[in-house]
């Protein structure tokens, strides 16, 4: 075989690494490079340094360590018995990439995952060595995200959140029997055990020492977590499920859904056919009914009849739809929790209408001038001088607000 | 500038720059304390000009002006904008200020909805400034250095300048833009002059590699142009090494897409049957085999996989009992929480702690009593990032029975302690009033006395110190009684 160039891996170890939806590079220490003299900052908002056209935001250099490896996961293109061509960055390699991509500003730092090759420890120590380099020789105080391999020692997974920004852990699936049939080498159980092992490190290394009182830094962006949607036929009422047990269980500051896309040389027991994008959009806004909205999981499809989310419109309006009893809400009166539930409403938009109203009572255009659209509003809410009297309870409610809104919709 | 405005005003303000915040505050705080009204005062900029500042009146002796506190930091950003009128109206809104203090918390005003969107604006252009300038590096060894061209849409060189400072610490580097230029030599920052887009480097050997990036990690088969489009304008895309490559990716997706689709399933690569011959070789198919448990840590071992009821699927682990295995005495509690869990060992979470404690002083050996729960798998609702307990069912209890008796065969203690009504549900089979019956030994069938108290978690519940330390006392006489019993 050839030798091939970096440029070469590069395009290999990339297309290899475009399936993993995680990529933010947000919620980390506030850190720069002031006092050691060095190259990186990271502050607290991530930034997106380019945008491809799927759309999605590239903030970080993501790439694999190598796409050699001993698993054969029937969803990933980089399993044992692909066909795809196959390369492997050396240390030196990535660390050059990662400071020469950051000192022009095309990244915000690294995302290193990579193929399991011979066995877990010895592909997890190399990917530590990446980020010890980069942080001890290069002294670089930007963002790094490693992909920690669930069956890698505990040493070494320590060892990676001294250097690491954030680390991870894929579940893969939403349910141990879609991994043990999809992923027939890897065991559920021992992802669960590596979570819930970095939460209590986590944990552990929070609490100020006796002897120092100082924090001690590990992994401070927390860890996160990707699921493949799609692959298997779990309904989205169980993927939230899944998500709220995570969530809730380890601590993970976000779970990343990575709606199944079809890879050259796919195998058989996979779907052929596009990623169903919407659903995976779907998936996202009703995570963040969990996460900011105050919604608990098993409420956001309650009342549905199939347990998927609707992909016409938004699981805030769609579950407003459902429980129209609880509507409409007055919007100067009603509290914090009762106005994120209205449809059309953000988190920024609550806050401005509880500060405005301390100081006036708000007509429909008031509020209006606040939020993006009053078309999905008008028929929830009470208003000076508005009342949407029947309109609430009306059928054809939904396709109404659903016209009114398609103009507005991104996709 | 309006020569025709500035005829009609009275008052003349000339500032320095476009980025002359600290003219624009001074002459705003004489013209307000002078009740000069936003209508008669013109602004312009004339940067180096000979013409004398306009003759503004001074400030009288002793007047304050007061304004809401974060006013300047709203006014400071907004100052950044490119609209010229914004001197002006930020003028407007200082006036209004002074007999509005409440303004700025009014989101639906007109006059705070346009102030917002103007710092939106500049927010937004700093925030793409941060994102798409694109150093090229020029020089090597100690003539390295990056410099960059950059188009932003209003005045926020020097906002952003610190930005760079802190992140570009160990770097030389040069930001020129249309209308000033920021320069750090490594600890100098300097700020000058706006030049041209042919007084930067048009090329950098790393923008290949950048490029070749960039069309490998797009995925075919998600094309979503409109959201790109979205978060980066196209504006931007002529200082962007990367974005010459997007027409020809867009055009090619579908194809590509399909292409992936259409490409069928193939044989295995060659390595591979080796591979798994190597790593994974076939073992044979365990089958379950519980009830060939003849020690407790083959117990624990065949509980690890139990499926004998849902619980499982939601926790971490099943957490079976601890202890010596010839105990004489066993502690049946409830179920493990959140932190037993995440550990897969009984009582370590804050019931525990206190369990362990006043074992303790009750002089009773932890490490010679064995602990287990009537349920070995934590069940819980999940609500934000917490979870929280929730009880164990009948049905739940009745299927963990199976190890909780296998447990009492293989340890064969003198006696056992149901902490609180589940275990004692467990271990007797039948719901009995705990209060009621604390402190009492029930004898069952099979001759295995068991001692009834509650939950210690029971105790942590109390707000109030003496009541909690009341129920302290009691579980540690109960604790007392327990050693008692032992050795009995």
């Amino acid at each position: 075989m050839s030798v091939l160039t970096v440029r070469e891996k590069l395009a290999i170890l990339s297309d290899a690494a475009k399936y993993d939806a995680s990529c933010a590079s947000s919620g980390s220490a506030k850190k720069d490079s002031l006092k050691s003299g060095g190259i990186g900052s990271t502050e607290g908002m991530g930034i997106c340094h380019s945008y491809a056209p799927d759309g999605r935001c590239i903030s970080l250099l993501k790439i694999l360590l190598t796409n050699f490896c001993i698993y054969d996961c029937s969803y990933c293109i980089n399993r044992s018995s692909s066909n795809v061509k196959r390369a492997r960055f050396s240390v030196d390699e990535v660390v050059k990439l990662t400071m020469d991509f950051y000192r022009r500003n095309y990244i915000e730092g690294l995302f290193l995952s990579s193929g399991v090759i011979r066995s877990p420890d010895e592909t997890m120590g190399e990917m530590v060595e990446v980020a010890r380099r980069l942080r001890l020789e290069e002294k670089f105080s930007g963002y790094i995200h490693l992909k920690t391999i669930p069956e890698s020692s505990a040493e070494l997974v320590e060892k990676a959140g001294l250097y690491a920004d954030r680390l991870s852990i894929n579940v893969e699936l939403p349910t141990d029997e879609g991994v043990k049939k999809l992923a027939p080498e890897k065991k559920p159980e021992t992802i669960r055990l590596s979570m819930a092992r970095l939460r209590q490190t986590m944990e552990e290394k929070a609490e100020p020492t006796l002897r120092t009182k100082k924090r001690e830094r590990f992994a401070p962006g927390g860890q996160s977590t990707q699921m493949i949607v799609g692959a298997d036929k779990t309904s989205d009422d169980g993927i939230l499920h899944t998500s709220a047990r995570l969530y809730g269980s380890y601590h993970l500051r976000r779970v990343y859904y990575s709606a199944f896309s079809p890879i050259p040389d796919s195998s058989s027991s996979l779907p052929l056919q596009k990623p169903p994008l919407m659903r995976e959009h779907r998936l996202y806004q009703a995570d963040w009914l969990m996460r900011f909205y105050g919604f608990s999981q098993p409420e956001i499809l309650a009342g549905s009849s199939d347990g998927m989310l609707d992909l016409a419109i938004d699981p805030k309006l769609a579950w407003a739809l459902r429980n129209r009893g609880q509507f409409p809400v007055d919007i100067n009166r009603a509290d914090r929790e009762s106005l994120l539930r209205v449809p059309g409403l953000g988190t920024k938009v609550v806050a401005k209408i509880l500060e405005t109203r301390r100081h006036r009572r708000m007509r429909l255009e008031d509020v209006g001038r606040i939020c993006q659209s009053i078309a999905k509003l008008r028929p929830f809410i009470i208003a000076e001088g508005w009342s949407p009297g029947a309109l609430t309870d009306k059928q054809g409610l939904r396709d109404k607000i659903v016209r009114s809104c398609e103009q507005l919709s991104l996709f | 500038m309006q020569p025709a405005e500035l005829d009609l005003a009275r008052y003349s303000v000339r500032l320095e720059s476009e980025t002359d915040f600290s003219g624009w505050r001074d002459a705003a705080r004489r013209l307000a304390l002078n009740e000069i009204k936003p209508g008669d005062v013109s602004w312009h900029v004339a940067a180096g000009s000979d013409q004398p500042p306009g003759d503004l009146p001074a400030v009288p002796v002793g007047a304050q002006l007061v304004v809401p506190r974060d006013f300047i930091e709203h006014a400071e950003t907004a100052f950044c904008h490119s609209d010229p009128s914004r001197f002006a109206f930020l003028y407007r809104l200082l006036w209004r200020l002074r007999t509005e203090p409440k303004l700025l918390a009014i989101a639906s005003d007109p006059d705070t909805r346009r102030l917002e969107a103007m710092e939106k604006a500049v927010r937004r252009d700093s925030h793409k400034m941060h994102a798409f300038v694109r150093f090229r590096k020029i020089g090597d060894g100690d003539e390295e250095r990056y410099v960059a061209w950059f188009e932003p849409d209003h005045f926020i060189v020097e906002r952003n300048a610190d930005f760079f400072v802190r992140r570009f610490t160990g770097m030389r580097w040069t930001i020129l833009t249309p209308y000033a230029s920021a320069d750090w030599d490594g600890e100098r920052l300097a700020i000058g002059p706006g030049s041209a887009k042919g007084d930067a480097p048009d090329q950098d050997d790393t923008e290949a590699l950048w490029r070749t990036y960039f069309e490998n990690i797009f995925n075919p088969a998600r094309l979503k142009v409109k959201v790109m489009q979205k978060e980066m304008p196209k504006k931007y895309w002529r200082n962007l090494p990367e974005a010459s490559l997007i027409p020809g990716l867009i055009a090619g997706a579908d194809k590509a897409a399909v292409a992936m689709i259409a490409k069928m399933p193939t044989t295995p690569a060659p390595h591979h049957a080796k591979v798994q011959a190597r790593h994974w070789p076939k073992q044979p198919v365990e089958t379950p085999q519980d009830g060939d448990a003849s020690t407790i840590s083959e117990l624990r071992e065949a509980a690890k996989g139990c499926r004998r009821c849902p619980l499982w699927r939601d926790a971490t682990q099943t957490v079976f009992g601890e202890g010596p295995d010839n105990a004489k005495v066993i502690f049946v509690g409830e179920q493990p929480g959140d932190q037993e869990d995440l550990a897969g060992k009984p009582f370590v979470g804050p019931a525990g702690k206190v369990f362990d404690a006043i074992l303790d002083d009750a002089g009773v050996d932890r490490q010679k009593v064995y602990v287990t729960n009537a349920v070995k798998h934590f069940k819980f609702e999940p609500r934000g990032k917490r979870r929280i307990h929730s009880k164990p069912n009948a049905g739940e209890i009745q299927a963990c029975r199976w190890w909780i008796d296998r447990e009492f065969e293989l340890i064969k203690p003198d006696l056992a302690v149901a902490l609180g009504a589940t275990a004692a549900l467990s271990l007797l089979g039948k719901a009995i009033a705990v209060t009621k019956m604390r402190g009492q030994v029930i004898e069952r069938k099979d001759g295995l006395r068991v001692f009834i108290t509650i939950h210690p978690s029971f105790i942590l519940r109390i707000h109030e110190p003496a009541d909690k330390e009341a129920e302290r006392e009691r579980f540690l006489q109960d604790m007392n009684q327990v050693k008692r019993l032992m050795v009995a």
